[in-house]
């Protein structure tokens, strides 16, 4: 009985808020959603110019956190230019540059999410190019790893450009969006792991639960990355509900969906633990 | 329930590509591939499968053909 007494709570460490509603944010409220953190990405097209990167990092760092706080929930995020705009490197390092000034803003946690999308020469030099900008300024790391056949190849150029930049500490970058065939080999180098739900394209709240089962529970948080495609905002808890079916504890449930994400964003000082 | 339905949904999807007129396609190859692993008594089928429909290559490519990835390496016999 003395389980059942500890109420659900949970960090949403990834979710593109500024593609949601406010009926999203209340449900993730009345869920025991504790806190977002929404990494920079791709707006689902292409824009045109620096100026529209200035324009997202003012709704990320400024208007979006008071979207949030409408509903109790802190709202955090991460910046960078994203690795499927990244191919035109001109563009890329405009953005870049905007970036330093932006990560003096209160909530703003560190770079990310950074990454590869189809593995191309242009978009691992901007990728290097941010993980030199995230040490420069001793910031962590939120990585994007590419989608379908192109993760496996991309999860190992990613964790090579790390591992030659020598200055990354690996437990301050959480490489996300792992499955079955990467997530083995991202925890064995020191990184922490991100398991993203996808009602399609990633895993099920039950292949996820799968994971944690099956290979670890620790260094590991999981995620909606909810944005303007199919996905589910709710997918976190609904993962946890699946964890109690399976009779894992409510502690167990509790580390993996709060006390994880806590302590690795708590690596920022920036980022203010809900306990607190 | 939840996996007979699958099945049963895999299985009309095959039913539809006999139905089908249509040039081969990488992904079709690829899922027709990954059958037979669903039967081998190992509890990694989803790494063996996911590992199948990868890109076996190692070093970056020049420029990708699209943003998106279509689920299957496209070369995949």
């Amino acid at each position: 009985m003395a389980e059942n007494k500890i109420s659900m709570r949970y960090i949403e460490p990834h979710g593109h808020m500024v593609s949601r509603t406010t009926d999203d944010y209340q449900a993730m409220a009345l869920a025991g959603c504790k806190a977002i953190c929404e990494p920079a990405f791709w707006a689902g097209f292409d824009r045109k110019s620096a100026d529209g990167f200035y324009d997202y990092f003012c709704q990320l760092t400024q208007h979006e956190p008071k979207r949030a706080a409408k509903y109790c929930i802190p709202h955090y995020a991460w910046l960078c230019i994203n690795p499927k705009e990244s191919e035109d490197m001109g563009l890329a390092k405009e953005v870049m540059a905007m970036i330093p000034e932006f990560l003096k803003a209160p909530t703003v946690l560190g770079i990310g999410e950074i990454g590869l999308n189809k593995n191309t020469r242009n978009e691992l030099k901007i990728f290097e190019a941010h993980v030199d900008l995230a040490v420069q300024h001793n910031q962590l790391i939120l990585v994007h790893t590419p989608h379908l056949e192109d993760k496996r190849k991309g999860t190992q150029l990613i964790m090579d450009a790390l591992k030659a930049n020598g200055k990354v500490q690996p437990s301050r970058v959480i490489i996300d969006h792992v499955e079955e065939h990467t997530m083995a080999a991202v925890l064995d180098q020191g990184y922490w792991a991100g398991i993203t739900l996808y009602p399609e394209s990633k895993a099920s709240p039950q292949r996820a639960v799968d994971m944690i089962e099956t290979i670890s529970a620790q260094r590991v948080w999981l995620n909606s990355a909810c944005d303007w495609g199919h996905s589910d905002p709710l997918s976190v808890p609904k993962a946890a509900l699946e964890m109690r079916r399976r009779g894992h504890s409510s502690a167990a449930i509790d580390r993996l969906v709060f006390g994880n994400p806590v302590e690795f964003l708590s690596q920022c000082p920036k980022f203010i633990s809900p306990e607190a | 329930m939840e996996a007979r339905a699958r099945l049963l949904d895999l299985a009309a999807f095959l039913d539809r590509l006999e139905r089908a007129r249509g040039v081969d396609d990488h992904r079709v190859r690829g899922l027709r591939a990954a059958l037979p692993l669903l039967l081998e008594k190992d509890a990694a089928r989803v790494a063996k499968i996911l590992n199948l429909w990868s890109d076996p290559t190692t070093e970056p490519i020049e420029k990708g053909d699209s943003k998106a990835a279509s689920g299957v390496w496209p070369k995949i016999k």
